[in-house]
């Protein structure tokens, strides 16, 4: 039987701390119960040292004092009832239901914090997802199974683009493949978490999507698991249940305030901008759960979003994440400004699947060139325009004319393209070749030949 | 094992802060001694002791586990079984085979599932080239095991030992742990040699002295071979932000150069890489053997989800298996992807146990551990009297892609080739976006030699000819973007025509390009060789007063750029054809202006 304890020492922040305990483990779950109101909330052990613990709470420690709760040690380390009813559910960010349904039973329940996957057991990512975007399909293909998060700023129009996203991605190979939505909100707007409902419902997918939820307004420590429960959710979805999960996370920018904030609570030891020093493996213990595996059919494609404070690429929060991801999808205000959408910046923009996943029997042979030259000139573009600031657009040479002509086509009818509309890649594709014919051949030299003779516009 | 005695010469966990423990109960423990702690036996390595209290890193996930939980002491420092059966096979950071992981646990990786390493069981059949009577001093090859089709596997008597044999196995199928011979040393002490013997990862393994390193490292990759090259038993390091490629740079030398064993390490990356690494390798053939380079290749994988001390703990478990082969009298390359995180473990290690950090939150001694890290590369004269080398390449991941952070600047220090990656040239899909200007090699002088005997005698001139001119082509550049080009005086545009064929035809190489992914030196040389020949037809050309514009023939320049694809590694006729292709126009260009 597990002693009780009445007497909180110290309330740091997210962190209480208790003195003369025994018997607990390292990452175990306490309930901490109000003495009056009986109220539950939940906390785990993050440091034992002695009899001394350290409990970081997941919900607000505001109204925490020294002898008005009880503090019950559970035995368990941090654990989830898994099971198939999880869809069409809404749930907090530790898990618990906030839709009025009734609570989920199973008898699988899984540790959220997973373990990591055998690099023997995956199987390298190959199948390419139509999101009938064209810069994307096109430029930064996302695969089944891919970690490839948005680079966002805010107020950009991150939103729009993984609902859509979430839209027209087609999923499945067929049909008959089951597929499923994971949704978590870290530290959300009301608002932004009502949109990706209601398209959701738009999309006719609500009764496959499972949400975590944890609001702006909600307790910072509740963020930590926010990710974590969702992760669980779909890898019992994805490799239990053999289902194609896209698993969308926003903002991972909140993610990271709230485990700086719990971070400086414990008085570690900061590195860059006051992110602790850990902050890269923490977070690739979210995003490395994404993936396919030899012998499973299921795979987890993990979305994220993080807003770049300042727009800035550099930024830790930004930086580590693209240490981990494989890519990223940059979004470009001075594109937004001009009302371009969705405002892809491409030449930061990158998807490290794709080489596999794009070309004969996959998308078109001719992929891989199209991308290359669309990149190639593009790049050519932004120095064409740096120089005409300077000796003004009349002054440039006829080649550079056509860049620019190339400059302003490309952005007008290849990446601006409407929120309900979905191209597909073969589309995509033409469309690429089309605006490269504005450019003299000549200056296309990512091309190869046999390509030109077979997809080179003719007639102009 | 029984647990009979309570706590005879166990320790007791009084602490724990992640992969950080502390215990009681330690006096007699050592220092650096490996550990199995609480319950599951977790795997921990002693790190610092000060009296009865131990710390220990712990090289498995710590979740679960409880103060009072005891401390099993190993009584030997944390160590590599060094024998056949490593080629071939991939391990996490503390040379557990990740196959027979799988096999314990489909999917996920446990804690708890202890110690294990190279395969036991597996018989391999041994030739023993030595006789009772023979003395045989450490280091000294005794017989040999075929461990892959292209490696045979030299067995050696262990660093430490010496002395004279007296008994010996018959030729025959054993495994790692039987004894093949026996000998005697001074004292009259027997030691059993086997196939495989166990070595400390902290310990560099001794060897008869340093020598020179006069070779290159042969990667096939251009911008390397050509400009920046390695020499064999050097060092090398690839910063650069994320997605400017250190990852394919690093699976190109693993892929292509012609060192006898590869040992690559995972360190803190993905998960997919190794997967890819896995999937792809055994599908490529070698052009030195013939044979797969899995053959030759030896992996360690600690992926950024995989427990973080196992990460400071693989680069060393990495170098001590490439100097195991080094040893047998191999030339060993050995790739670690990405150095940064083997750092920042250290960091992450050093701040749970509150050590006063230096520069960003990492510890004063960051400095000192990348130094001996790169010192354990170098030629040797191995102690059986062979010459063996281990070239040390190193990736390293800047916070935010600024170079000027604590693990770039202290690696520049130790290491002689500086491969800088261009966020810029990335996006620009310039691959491999290795930036010339930044970049540096040390060993261009010592190499020279070689280049000029074993490829052509102008071939370093002709190297600085063409640096020289990218260097110049740079400099126009920033001219252009405040005036535009049309302003410049034709010579200096036809530098920009001619680095731009350098840039794009040459610089660049596809990785994933049939034929453009190795290139043999040969083909190397005679394809800048024509690009200096067009600079110079252009020159005369110059002289004679002709313009850029009607030097450069769009049809030619084409070629030039597509000649890495066109022209097949084996066959360089193409080139003679295409020098021809400019003879007779410019030949033509030459006589209209001549009258
Ligand atoms: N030599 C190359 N040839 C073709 N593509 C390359 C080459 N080097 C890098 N790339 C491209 O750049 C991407 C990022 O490279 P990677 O090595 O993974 O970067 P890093 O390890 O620095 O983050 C790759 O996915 C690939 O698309
Ligand atoms: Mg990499």
């Amino acid at each position: 039987m597990k002693r009780d304890y009445l007497k909180i020492d110290k309330v740091i922040g997210p962190l209480i701390q208790i003195s003369d305990v025994d018997d607990v483990f390292y990452g175990e779950v306490v309930d901490i119960v109000d003495n009056i109101t009986g109220k539950v909330k939940k906390g785990k052990v993050i440091k034992i040292e002695g009899k001394n613990v350290v409990i970081q709470v997941f919900q607000s420690t505001s109204g925490l004092a020294a002898g008005n709760s009880t503090i019950k040690f559970t035995g368990e380390s941090f654990q989830l009832p898994m099971s198939l009813d999880l869809q069409g559910r809404i749930f907090n960010g530790i898990g618990e239901p906030i839709d009025n349904g009734s609570d989920v039973f199973s008898m699988v329940e899984a540790n959220i914090n997973g373990r990591p996957i055998n690099p023997t057991a995956r199987e390298y990512p190959r199948d390419f997802i139509q999101t009938g975007i064209s810069s994307i399909d096109t430029l930064a293909t996302l695969i089944r199974g891919q970690k490839l998060p948005i680079f966002s700023g805010n107020g950009l129009t991150h939103n729009e683009l993984a609902a859509q996203i979430v839209k027209q991605a087609q999923l499945g190979d067929n049909v008959d493949e089951a597929f499923g939505i994971v949704f978590a909100a870290i530290g959300v707007k009301h608002d932004d978490e009502n949109f990706f409902r209601k398209s959701f419902d738009e999309a006719n997918v609500m009764d496959r999507v499972v949400m975590f939820v944890n609001y702006a307004d909600d307790p910072v420590a509740e963020r930590i698991t926010t990710p974590r429960c969702a992760l669980t959710a779909a890898e019992y979805l994805a490799f239990e249940k053999n289902m194609h999960i896209l698993v969308v996370m926003t903002d991972i920018t909140s993610y990271c305030e709230a485990l700086r904030e719990i971070s400086s609570a414990r008085e570690e030891v900061p590195s860059r901008k006051g992110y602790p020093g850990y902050m890269y493996s923490d977070l690739a213990s979210l995003y490395e759960r994404a993936g396919m595996l030899k012998d499973r059919k299921g795979s987890i494609t993990l979305l994220p979003i993080l807003t770049m404070p300042n727009d800035d690429i550099t930024h830790p929060i930004a930086d580590l994440t693209g240490y981990i991801t494989e890519g990223q999808i940059v979004l470009g205000r001075d594109l937004f400004q001009r009302s371009i959408y969705p405002p892809v910046a491409v030449l930061p923009s990158l998807s490290r699947l794709m080489k596999d996943g794009i070309g004969e029997g996959f998308t078109r042979e001719d992929h891989a060139d199209v991308a290359n030259q669309l990149f190639a000139s593009y790049s050519r573009v932004q120095e064409v325009r740096d120089l005409s600031q300077i000796i003004g657009e009349d002054d440039l040479s006829d080649t550079d004319k056509k860049f620019m002509d190339f400059g302003r086509a490309f952005e007008a009818q290849f990446l601006n393209q409407a929120f309900d509309e979905s191209r597909d890649i073969l589309e995509s594709l033409d469309l690429g070749w089309h605006l490269l014919s504005i450019l003299p051949l000549s200056e296309l030299d990512r091309l190869s030949p046999e390509n030109i003779d077979k997809y080179f516009p003719k007639e102009k | 094992m029984a647990e009979t005695e309570q706590h005879e010469g166990k320790g007791i966990i009084s602490a724990i802060n992640g992969p950080v423990i502390k215990g009681t109960n330690m006096t007699t423990f050592k220092m650096r001694e490996m550990v199995m702690v609480g319950k599951n036996r977790l795997i921990g390595e002693v790190i610092v002791l000060d009296g009865n209290i131990g710390t220990i890193q712990v090289y498995e996930e710590t979740e679960g586990l409880k103060t009072g939980e005891e401390i099993t002491p190993t009584g030997r420092p944390l160590s590599l079984k060094l024998g056949p059966g490593m080629l071939k096979n991939m391990f996490d950071g503390i040379q557990r085979p990740l196959e027979k992981i799988l096999e314990i646990s489909p999917i996920f990786i446990p804690e708890g599932i202890g110690l294990m390493s190279i395969d036991e069981k597996k018989l391999w059949d041994v030739t023993i080239s030595v006789k009772i009577g023979d003395v045989l001093l450490p280091g000294t090859i005794f017989g040999s095991v075929q461990e892959t089709k292209v490696i045979e596997n030299r067995l050696m008597v262990p660093p430490n030992i010496s002395g004279k044999v007296i008994e010996v196995s018959p030729i025959g199928s054993y495994t790692i742990n039987d004894v093949l011979v026996k000998i005697q040393d001074e004292k009259n002490e027997i030691h059993e040699l086997k196939m495989a013997h166990e070595w400390p990862v902290r310990t560099p393994r001794p060897s008869a002295y340093r020598q020179e390193t006069l070779v290159p490292l042969i990667t096939g990759q251009r911008v390397i071979d050509i400009f920046f090259p390695i020499a064999k038993g050097g060092t090398t390091a690839i910063p650069g932000g994320f997605g400017t490629g250190k990852t394919i740079t690093q699976h190109q030398l693993a892929k292509w150069s012609d060192a006898d064993i590869i040992v690559y390490i995972g360190c803190g990356e993905r998960g997919n890489e190794m997967t890819e690494v896995i999937e792809d390798f055994p599908k490529i053939i070698d052009p030195k053997s013939g044979q797969s380079i899995m053959e030759r290749t030896v992996l360690i994988a600690n992926t950024s989800n995989m427990p973080v001390a196992a990460r400071e703990a693989s680069i060393y478990t990495g170098v001590t298996i490439a100097e195991y082969f080094r040893d047998m009298g191999y030339a060993v390359a050995m790739m670690a992807d990405s150095t940064s995180r083997w750092a920042e473990a250290l960091r992450e290690i050093s701040g749970r146990l509150e050590e006063m950090p230096a520069e960003e939150g990492y510890p004063a001694y960051l400095p000192s551990r990348i130094a001996e890290f790169y010192e354990r590369a170098g030629s040797f004269e191995t102690l059986g009297g062979d010459e063996g080398s281990i070239t040390i390449i190193g990736a390293v991941s800047p916070a935010g892609g600024d170079f000027s952070e604590p693990v770039t600047e202290n690696t520049k220090r130790f290491v002689n080739v500086f491969l800088a990656l261009d966020k810029n040239l990335a996006y620009a899909r310039h691959y491999p976006a290795i930036n010339w200007l930044e970049s540096y090699s040390g060993y261009i002088k010592i190499l020279s030699d070689w280049y000029e005997d074993n490829v052509a005698p102008d071939c370093i001139s002709l190297r600085n000819k063409m640096l020289e001119l990218l260097y110049e082509e740079n400099k126009l550049q920033e001219m252009v973007m405040l005036v535009g080009e049309d302003v410049l005086p034709d010579d200096q545009r036809w530098v920009l025509e001619i680095a731009k064929i350098v840039k794009v035809g040459y610089l660049q190489q596809n990785a994933y390009d049939k034929e453009d992914t190795y290139v043999p030196l040969e083909k190397q040389y005679a394809m800048l060789k024509s690009i200096e020949y067009l600079y110079e037809k252009g020159r005369s050309g110059l002289k004679l007063g002709i313009p850029t514009s009607q030097l450069k023939d769009s049809d030619i320049f084409s070629q030039f750029i597509k000649m890495k694809y066109t022209i097949p590694n084996d066959d360089l006729s193409g080139i003679d054809r295409l020098k021809e292709t400019v003879d007779i126009y410019y030949d033509e260009l030459f006589k209209k202006y001549e009258n």
